[in-house]
């Protein structure tokens, strides 16, 4: 446990001390900043069915800088080390594949939830200066969250898994981002194929980030996608695991 | 410490080791030569569980590298060729991290890590960030590293490359200090280092061992078909006849500097001509200006073994 958590830290401090982790913090505080002014001023024009707090989890914008970060956040996870060849030190120290693996999916973990902490800012902002609350209930905030960090974790681990493959980081994360695009978006193909049954709709509608998003944020905890999330993060490290396993083989 | 059976590994296409075998007992320093490529630093990352082999299986203080890797790498000090490092960690921050890493308790690891920065001579650059150090830096950081838990097995591929002499001289000192502990296996292709530091040699050429045995043997082997350089003024005399009926002389090659000719001999095994050759010098009046009985190096062996048709 000790050399897990000596390895999380390293992951974790690395990130702050490359100039990328600067880059994203800005960019996604940058795009998640204009949201949510685009989406209160929206609202201060018409009249609307959702809440502020709603709106900011479900633009455009979001969704936009939202898939964009995983793969910034992780195409240096392995990627880097084959390339430096700092892996071989690592590896040859008395540590487990595991151990390496979990610790580099955690620690941008971390790096992740450290870019959502100034978005709880925006709300306390809000409710400072207009005297009323972004959501209805702490609900609400509480399963945007949730949401985040599991569709978070998903993501990341794709990364993960996409950076143990290559030793370019550029592949990694262009990999990365193909992969994430396509699984945010196989929820949309259900608006495409009009002339599919409706139990394939269904299914297609399982996996569509964008309703996940819309139940969440509304405070509805529904537990299919978080078994859903939950278990694909866990196949995707396995898938991870397994690939870094047999690096060995392949040197 | 070290026992290597049959190892061998396989690439896409060819072997880059074949059949290796050999033992690395406790306290020796162990020097292991060969041409770049001929399969050092595939077998130094077996034997340090980085890459598994073929075939073969090789042992570390008795655990299998391979099937009992946790253990066997808990008794191992590493430092890869070229020493890669985290560029954005300080010096100290990485012993930490690394001390960690190797088991070393809480308890003991401000010692350790001390006691490593005072051996590598790192004191003064513990607070800088590797990534600014030098290349002579950064491997006493590699060699810091591989010392951090007390390890009883060293395993250094190339641990002086890109090191000017100074540092050299520095780096070799500590190995040798370091052999008094340790079991130390160092790779190498720079001939002086293995004679003054290492207790027995292997030589590897094309991923087979072509020789094992101590510098002093190994240099015995070679003197055995030792040579005899003669430089002189023969006059009218051709030089290479009359030196060919001293009894010991196998083959002579003449090459000329003005007047003087110089000759090489190849003399057989145990045989001092020297004398021979003054009293024939002195008889047909020669001018001799050099005679001297030319002592192999290891570069000789190193050569002859892995090029055998330049000797």
């Amino acid at each position: 446990m000790r050399k897990f958590y000596t390895l999380l830290s390293r992951e974790v401090r690395s990130y702050f001390h490359s100039p990328i982790a600067y880059v994203v913090l800005i960019f996604f505080l940058l795009i998640s900043g204009v949201d949510f002014y685009f989406q209160v001023s929206f609202m201060n024009q018409r009249q609307v069915q959702y809440t502020v707090q709603e709106a900011f989890f479900n633009s455009i914008f979001f969704w936009f800088a939202f898939v964009l970060i995983f793969p910034l956040i992780t195409m240096r996870l392995f990627a880097e080390e084959f390339k430096l060849g700092t892996i071989e030190p690592l590896m040859t120290a008395p540590v487990r594949d595991w151990q390496v693996v979990l610790a580099k999916f955690f620690g941008a973990l971390v790096f992740y939830l450290v870019l959502w902490i100034p978005t709880l800012l925006y709300f306390a902002i809000f409710l400072k200066l207009t005297n009323q609350p972004a959501a209805p209930s702490a609900g609400a905030y509480f399963g945007s969250y949730l949401m985040l960090l599991l569709m978070g974790m998903f993501y990341l681990s794709i990364g993960c898994l996409t950076s143990v493959l290559t030793r370019n980081q550029i592949i990694a994360a262009i990999v990365s981002f193909c992969a994430i695009t396509l699984f945010f978006f196989l929820g949309l193909v259900q608006f495409i194929l009009l002339d599919v049954s409706s139990a394939t709709r269904d299914l297609l509608g399982y996996f569509s980030a964008i309703d996940h998003m819309v139940t969440f944020s509304r405070g509805v905890i529904d537990t299919r996608p978080i078994v859903f999330y939950l278990s694909m993060t866990i196949v995707m490290l396995t898938l991870t695991y397994q690939a870094f396993q047999s690096r060995k083989w392949r040197l | 410490m070290i026992k290597v059976e049959n190892l061998t590994k396989r690439y896409a296409g060819h072997s880059a080791i074949q059949n290796l075998n050999f033992e690395v007992g406790q306290g020796e320093i162990m020097g292991f030569l060969g041409p770049n490529g001929a399969g050092k630093t595939t077998t130094m990352r077996i034997l340090a569980s980085f890459m598994p082999p073929t075939s073969g299986r090789a042992t570390i203080a008795g655990f299998d590298v391979f099937e009992q890797s946790l253990q066997a790498r808990s008794h191992l000090g590493y430092m890869p060729e070229n020493v890669p490092l985290y560029n954005d960690m300080r010096v100290t921050e990485y012993l930490d991290y690394r001390a960690v890493l190797k088991g070393v308790s809480h308890r003991r690891l401000a010692e350790r890590v001390g006691d490593a920065k005072e051996l590598c001579g790192l004191r003064e650059v513990e607070k800088q960030l590797i990534g600014t150090l030098s290349k002579g830096y950064r491997q006493r950081v590699g060699l810091a590293d591989a010392l951090l838990h007390e390890p009883d097995l060293l395993i250094l591929d190339e641990p002086t490359i890109g090191l000017d002499p100074n540092q050299i001289r520095q780096v070799r000192e500590l190995i040798k200090n370091l052999g008094k502990q340790h079991t130390i296996l160092l790779s190498t292709h720079i001939l002086p280092e293995v004679e003054m530091t290492c207790s027995r040699v292997i030589i590897i050429h094309k991923g087979r061992i072509e020789a094992c045995d101590t510098p002093e043997n190994l240099l015995g082997k070679i003197r055995q078909a030792g040579g005899v350089v003669v430089e002189a003024k023969v006059g009218p005399d051709n030089g290479v006849e009359e030196l060919k009926k001293i009894s010991g002389v196998r083959d002579i090659i003449v090459d000329t500097d003005g007047d003087w000719k110089i000759f090489s001999l190849r003399v057989e095994s145990g045989v001092d001509v020297r004398e021979e050759i003054f009293r024939l010098a002195t008889d047909r009046h020669w001018t001799v200006r050099e005679l001297t009985q030319r002592r192999a190096t290891l570069e000789d062996v190193f050569v002859e073994l892995t090029h055998p048709d330049v000797v």
